[in-house]
C-alpha cells in the first residue's frame, strides 16, 4: 500500500506553486510589519532586515553545501521564515539576536531535516524558542510605542505582574508594547483577511485556536468561573499571528479539516494552559511548537475515506 | 601485534563508544554541562571498565552461562563503589556535581556492553587495551561534548572565563543543547565517515 498518500483521488491539479503561496504570504505580512515600524520607530525595520538577510544567507549556503539549486532560495520560503521570526521579536533587540535567530531557524529547523517540505516544526519558531531560552532578558525587554512618554517598557498586557491598564482599542490598534509583528490586531486581519480570500489559508486551525483559548479563559477567568475576560485575552499577546500565519503553515499541519481542527483546539488548550499556569506570560510559540509534533499522528488517525469503498 | 593495536583504537575512532556505537548516552547527557564533569565521568567509566573487563576476563572460563549477566553486574558494582567512595573521600566537590550518575555507572550500556561482547571471550591483555581504548574515546567524546557545551552556554573552559563582553547561549546548557549537541556531532561524524568511504 501507498503510505504517502492521505487523502483519497482525485486529486486537482491547480495552478498554485510553492512560490505562489509563499510570496503571497509574504505580502499579507506587509500590512502588520508596517504597522510595527509605525509604532516602534525605524529600530523594528532593522530587526526584520537582519532577520531576512540572515535568512536568505543561511539557505543559499545550506542549499549550495547540499549541492541543491541556490536559486531555490527566491521560492520564499526564507524570506516568508525571516519575516515571521522578526514578527516574533521584541523591537530594539541587538542585531545580532535576529541574526542568530534566522541562522537557528534555517538550519535547525528546516534544513536539517531536509529543507522545505521535510521540516517537522515550524522554522521561525524554532528560532524563537531557541532565542527565547537562550537570551530571556533581551527577548523579554519590550519597547513602548514611539509616541510614549517614557521609551523602555518592562510588561506587555500578559505579563503576570500590573502593569498599565490597555483598553480594548489599544489592544486592537497595537497601542502597547509587544513583539513587532503581533501588536496591530487590525493590521494581521487584514492580511489573513487577504490570505483567506486568496484561498490560501481555510478558517479551520485559526477559529478553533482562537475559539478554544477564548473559551478557557472565559471559563477560568482571574475572578472565578465564566467571568474571564476572554476578549482580552484573544487581543492581547501573538495569538492572532500565531493562528492566522504561523498554525497554518503547510508543512507543519494536518491536511484534512477534521485534522486542522483537532490541531487548532490541541494548540488553544495549550496555549490557555501555559497563559493561566505556566511561567511563561505567553504560550503560543510553545503550544504551536507542541502540536507539530503531533501532526503525523492526527494525520495518520483522521485520513479521509474512500469514497465507495465496502466496510470488511 | 597490529590486532592488539587495533582492539585498543576501535574504541577511539571506528567504535567510538559515544558517537559510532551510541552507548552510554544517559551520563553523556546529564553530565556534559562542563568540561571538569565531563573528564571525571570520563575517567571513572574508565577505570570501572579497566577494572571490570580485566577481572570479567580472568573469570570467563569459571562464570556459568546461564547466570552471566548478574556475575558481570556483581564485579561491575564493586569497581563502581570504589570509585564512588575514593571519589567522595578525595573529590567531595566533582562528587556532588555528578551525583546519582557516579553509582549510575554500574548500569552503564558500555560497561556491560564491553563485558558481554568482548571480554567474556577474549584474553586479559586484548580485554586490557579494550578497555582502555573504549575508557578513552568515552572520555574524548565526553571532553568534546562538554567542552563545546561550556564554552558556548556558558563562556568558560574548566570553569575560567575565556571571552568578555561574549553573552552565553543558556540552550546549550540546558539539557536540550545536549541533545541538540549530541545529536549534530553524531550527524557530522556520519557525513565524513560516509563521504570518505564513498572516495
Amino acid at each position: 500500500m501507498n503510505k504517502l498518500t492521505v487523502s483519497p483521488s482525485p486529486h486537482i491539479k491547480s495552478s498554485q506553486t510553492t512560490k505562489k503561496i509563499m510570496w503571497t504570504v509574504v505580502i499579507s505580512l506587509i500590512p502588520a510589519g508596517i504597522a510595527g515600524v509605525y509604532i516602534f520607530g525605524i529600530s523594528s525595520l532593522n530587526v526584520m532586515a537582519f532577520s531576512i538577510l540572515s535568512c536568505i544567507f543561511t539557505e543559499a549556503l545550506f542549499l549550495k553545501f547540499r549541492n541543491r539549486d541556490p536559486k531555490a532560495v527566491l521560492d520564499g520560503s526564507a524570506i516568508l521564515t525571516g519575516l515571521l521570526l522578526a514578527y516574533n521579536l521584541p523591537p530594539g533587540t541587538p542585531f545580532w539576536i535576529p541574526v542568530i535567530g534566522g541562522a537557528v531557524s534555517i538550519i535547525l529547523g528546516k534544513q536539517i531535516f531536509g529543507g522545505l517540505g521535510q521540516n517537522i516544526f515550524n522554522p521561525a519558531l524554532v528560532g524563537r524558542a531557541f532565542l527565547q531560552i537562550s537570551w530571556p532578558v533581551y527577548m523579554t525587554t519590550w519597547k513602548n510605542p514611539i509616541w510614549w512618554p517614557d521609551a523602555i517598557s518592562s510588561a506587555t498586557p500578559l505579563a503576570k505582574e500590573a502593569g498599565p491598564h490597555f483598553t480594548y482599542m489599544d489592544l486592537f490598534l497595537g497601542n502597547r508594547a509587544g513583539c513587532i509583528g503581533e501588536v496591530c490586531v487590525i493590521a494581521l486581519l487584514i492580511g489573513a483577511l487577504f490570505l483567506l480570500v486568496t484561498k490560501i489559508i481555510s478558517l479551520h486551525i485559526p477559529l478553533s485556536f482562537i475559539g478554544t483559548v477564548g473559551v478557557i479563559t472565559w471559563i477560568f477567568g482571574k475572578d472565578g468561573f465564566f467571568k474571564g475576560d476572554f476578549i482580552f485575552n484573544i487581543l492581547a499577546g501573538g495569538i492572532i499571528l500565531g493562528a492566522f500565519f504561523m498554525a497554518t503553515d503547510y508543512v507543519t499541519s494536518p491536511l484534512t479539516k477534521k485534522g486542522k481542527i483537532i490541531f487548532g483546539i490541541g494548540c488553544g488548550v495549550l496555549t490557555a494552559i501555559i497563559r493561566l499556569r505556566g511561567s511563561y506570560p505567553e504560550g503560543v510559540c510553545y503550544s504551536i511548537l507542541f502540536m507539530n509534533a503531533a501532526v503525523p499522528i492526527i494525520d495518520r488517525f483522521t485520513k479521509t475515506k474512500k469514497y465507495g469503498l465496502i466496510k470488511k | 601485534m597490529k590486532k592488539l593495536l587495533k582492539e585498543f583504537f576501535k574504541g577511539i575512532g571506528s567504535e567510538n563508544p559515544t558517537f559510532r556505537l551510541v552507548l552510554g548516552l544517559c551520563p553523556t547527557l546529564a553530565v556534559s554541562t562542563s568540561v571538569i564533569n565531563g573528564l571525571g565521568m570520563g575517567v571513572a567509566a574508565t577505570f570501572v571498565l579497566l577494572g571490570s573487563n580485566i577481572i570479567i576476563s580472568l573469570l570467563r572460563k569459571f562464570i556459568p552461562d546461564q547466570i552471566r549477566i548478574p556475575c558481570f553486574i556483581v564485579i561491575i558494582a564493586t569497581f563502581v563503589t570504589i570509585v564512588e567512595l575514593t571519589m567522595k573521600a578525595y573529590a567531595p566537590e566533582l562528587s556532588k556535581a555528578l551525583g546519582i550518575f557516579v553509582p549510575l555507572i554500574v548500569v552503564n550500556c558500555i560497561v556491560l556492553g564491553r563485558a558481554e561482547a568482548f571480554a567474556c571471550k577474549q584474553g586479559v591483555f586484548s580485554s586490557t587495551l579494550d578497555a582502555l581504548g573504549m575508557g578513552i574515546g568515552f572520555t574524548l567524546a565526553l571532553l568534546l561534548i562538554s567542552g563545546i557545551r561550556e564554552m558556548l552556554g556558558n563562556g568558560t573552559l574548566f570553569g575560567l572565563l575565556i571571552a568578555k563582553g561574549f553573552e552565553p547561549v543558556l540552550y546549550l546548557v540546558l539539557a536540550p543543547g545536549a541533545l541538540l549537541v549530541i545529536g549534530l556531532l553524531i550527524g557530522g561524524i556520519n557525513f565524513l565517515a560516509r563521504r570518505r568511504s564513498a572516495i
